[in-house]
């Protein structure tokens, strides 16, 4: 037996899981904020008063790490104007107005798919990104230069995160997308083994996937344990293949991809209709969630919107966070917009957002026995305290994947990956001076 | 406008708390209160209560005193002092037992820094003072059931003399009827607290369950394979007190696996090697503290190996 990373058990609240997702209505104003991936923001590229449609290109790929936005209503620019984006950063906003019509582009159309350049290509103008929270954009994952080096592609369905049951609803309702994404992705990279990931506490997803995408040669279900964090990549790579990816290594150099179920539908959808990710499945949940519910949501939807579509909110909420509960971003404003990478939209009451009274460390070691990279978290806030950093090069703070399970599991309420995170900066920092003094030598 | 709370995530929390923990090792050492009290009279009760609240205010007087947040309530200090009475005999006068709970929480706990900074266990510490200040009182052991307070001979002595035909039977042994410190005495009600506190997931097996293998074995061997006498010397002493309640101590001693069978290794050699061939009879305290001072040694020896680090580069010459 393969020995197992450690991780946390959580309560699942997947209460939106028996769910299929309903279309909400289109909001009036949308913003599209430019950071939507990983990577470079992209570059608006359409002026203020322009006329757009549904799927109408706005902004093109920033660099080569990055992707292409389009429009998720038929409407008008209103403003494209600078603004503090979710993730924090500061980058050009567009700020378009719904006519309502909902008019598709009239140059939409099935892209002409018929080699691995052409297959590449139409990723990257389907604006898909990493769908799974990351945002990474897929073209770029696809688009390895030697694909004979992808020995298998791992299919994420774990889905560990509490509340979310946005990539639960594309297995169950969007099989054949699935499928068409794995025959495809076979097809025109070449790929022979395809592992599928799904977390036990899906048996429904288990038992179709085994039916539908399993019935697919090359193609394995993994059913993996309820553990947090199970979808994260290295964990799932580590627990579907038993390959470590190292220290300052890709999947890729391990022969492995990881790619998440919706992406991969996403994908699908987009080379047999032609239309680009301008919508995406959004679980809505929490504590002040009215009707909570799995909804359709067009991308730079503000959450305001999204939760009136849920019949608004039962109090005002103290936290509003995209993604799930363990690795979400809280943001400021509930009118902040749906982003290609929000799988859900959570709205807690005051009393679960209020914060936590820290104590002192009672050295229990719960945070290092249930981290599953064996990371030392308390040793880390220390080293990074006392801005030692050799130290904190040595208790490989670079390899945190910041999953939470050690602030999760604090008795204290230490704020451990909170800390960690400012300390791998710190160290990325620390590394990246050193070899330019070297460099300068 | 309605304010949002912003921060980083997690957003959720296990609900662990230090208390939560802390009340757990004192309802896991219930049972053995109440076989203290059936063995020994109230006085047993008592004594733990003058202990308890020479901690708490201790404790509180002190963090007064230095301003520093007051932290009684995390309940820290009721399992001090409820361990630290626990390994007095149950006529110990009240103001000694004040004196030891003092050093406990003042010294050994406090100047340190508070919980988690101490690198001694409390309780265990002050118990070893208190042997070296007061001798007499702290050797004063009498039989349970007796009102009398007659003094008498503890198992141990007893197997340090080599008396071993007056020794209690084992049905004694394991309920508590013997001579002793008022908590370590009754097997079974410690055995409760050790399945309520692994169940409870505040400690592991390792320590204990090695501590307690190793005596056993060792004794078992260095005496020639006499298994009457490493039974008595598992269920005699401090020993199953010591194992399940202070060598599992979070803040002195080690946190990973490995470091926990190190610990309790040590602890078990370490113990027997005094109890045969030291001039104390007991050696419990005095190997949960030597382990302790090695902590930090173990646990730099016995840290988690990272998953997919890369191994240290070889320093070129």
């Amino acid at each position: 037996m393969r020995f197992r990373l450690n991780g946390i058990t959580l309560p699942h609240l997947k209460k939106t899981k028996g769910m299929s997702p309903v279309k909400m209505d289109v909001p009036k104003t949308l913003y599209f904020p430019m950071h939507q991936n990983l990577g470079a923001p992209a570059v608006p590229s359409v002026k203020v008063g322009d006329e757009v449609f549904v799927g109408t290109l706005i902004a093109t790929a920033g660099g080569k790490v990055g992707a292409p936005i389009y429009s998720s209503v038929s409407g008008k620019v209103k403003r494209i104007e600078d603004a503090v984006q979710p993730n924090g950063a500061f980058s050009p906003t567009i700020l378009i107005e719904s006519d309502g019509a909902q008019t598709p582009d009239p140059a939409i159309a099935p892209p002409a798919v018929t080699d691995r350049e052409s297959f590449l290509a139409a990723v990257v103008n389907s604006g898909v990104v990493g769908l799974g929270g990351a945002g990474f954009p897929t073209a770029v994952k696809l688009g390895v230069k030697d694909p004979s080096k992808i020995e298998h592609v791992i299919i994420n369905g774990a889905e560990c995160e509490p509340y979310i049951t946005s990539d639960t609803r594309t297995m169950l309702d969007r099989d054949d997308d699935i499928c068409e994404g794995i025959e495809l992705i076979k097809k025109y990279l070449g790929v022979k083994s395809f592992i599928f990931g799904i977390e036990k506490n899906k048996p429904l997803c288990i038992k179709l996937m085994t039916k539908t995408a399993g019935a697919i040669e090359g193609v394995k279900i993994a059913p993996l344990p309820s553990v947090y964090p199970q979808g994260g990549e290295k964990v799932l790579i580590y627990h579907t293949t038993g390959k470590v990816v190292g220290e300052g290594k890709l999947p890729i150099d391990v022969g492995v991809i990881v790619i998440n179920c919706t992406t991969l539908a996403e994908i699908a959808r987009y080379i047999r209709t032609g239309m680009p990710l301008t919508e995406k499945c959004v679980t809505v949940d929490g504590s002040c969630v009215k009707e909570p519910k799995n909804l359709i949501v067009p991308i730079g939807t503000p959450a305001r919107d999204v939760f009136e579509a849920c019949g608004g909110l039962t109090e005002d909420p103290g936290k509003v966070i995209y993604g799930g509960p363990m690795m979400g971003v809280s943001v400021a404003d509930i009118e902040a917009p749906v982003l290609k990478q929000t799988n859900a939209l959570l709205a807690l009451n005051k009393k679960e957002s209020a914060p936590k009274r820290i104590s002192n460390c009672i050295r229990c070691g719960r945070c290092t026995n249930t981290c599953p990279f064996g990371l030392a978290p308390v040793s880390i806030v220390t080293a990074y305290e006392n801005k030692d950093m050799e130290e904190l090069a040595s208790l490989k703070a670079n390899l945190c994947m910041e999953c939470g399970c050690c602030s999760f599991v604090c008795p204290a309420n230490r704020p451990l990956v909170q800390q960690n995170k400012l300390a791998k900066a710190a160290l990325a920092c620390w590394i990246r001076e050193k070899k330019d003094k070297e460099e300068k030598k | 406008m309605n304010k949002l709370n912003v921060s980083i995530s997690p957003h959720i929390r296990s609900g662990n708390t230090t208390a939560g923990i802390m009340l757990d090792v004192i309802i896991a050492l219930i049972p053995a209160l109440i076989a203290s009290v059936y063995h020994f009279g109230f006085r047993a009760f008592y004594i733990t209560a003058v202990c308890v609240l020479s901690c708490v205010l201790g404790e509180l007087a002190f963090q007064l005193i230095a301003k520093r947040d007051i932290a009684i309530g995390d309940l820290s200090a009721v399992v001090t002092g409820m361990l630290l009475a626990f390994n007095l005999p149950v006529t110990i006068p009240e103001w000694q037992a004040i004196i030891g709970s003092l050093v406990a929480i003042v010294v050994v706990k406090e100047l340190f820094g508070g919980i988690g900074f101490n690198f001694a266990n409390p309780a265990g510490t002050a118990r070893i003072m208190m042997l070296v200040a007061f001798s007499g009182t702290m050797t004063n052991w009498t039989e349970p059931h007796h009102t009398d307070l007659v003094t008498t001979a503890t198992p141990l002595s007893l197997i340090a003399e080599g008396d071993t035909d007056n020794l209690p039977t084992f049905f004694r042994m394991i309920i508590g009827d013997r001579a002793g410190s008022m908590g370590e005495t009754c097997a079974i009600a410690l055995v409760f607290g050790f399945v309520y506190l692994l169940c409870r997931k505040v400690i592991t097996w390792h320590t204990p369950v090695v501590f307690v293998v190793t005596a056993f074995v060792f004794t078992y061997l260095a005496t020639g394979f006499d298994f009457k006498s490493a039974v008595y010397q598992v269920l005699a002493g401090g020993l199953l007190l010591g194992a399940i309640f202070m060598a599992t101590d979070y803040a002195t001693t080690p946190p990973t696996a490995w470091g926990k069978v190190i610990f309790g290794f040590g602890c078990g050699i370490i113990t027997v090697a005094v109890r045969l061939w030291g001039s104390n009879p007991e050696g419990v305290s005095f190997a949960i503290l030597f382990m302790n001072i090695l902590t930090p040694y173990i646990s730099k020896l016995t840290k988690h190996r990272i998953f997919g680090a890369n191994k240290p580069k070889k320093k070129k010459a």
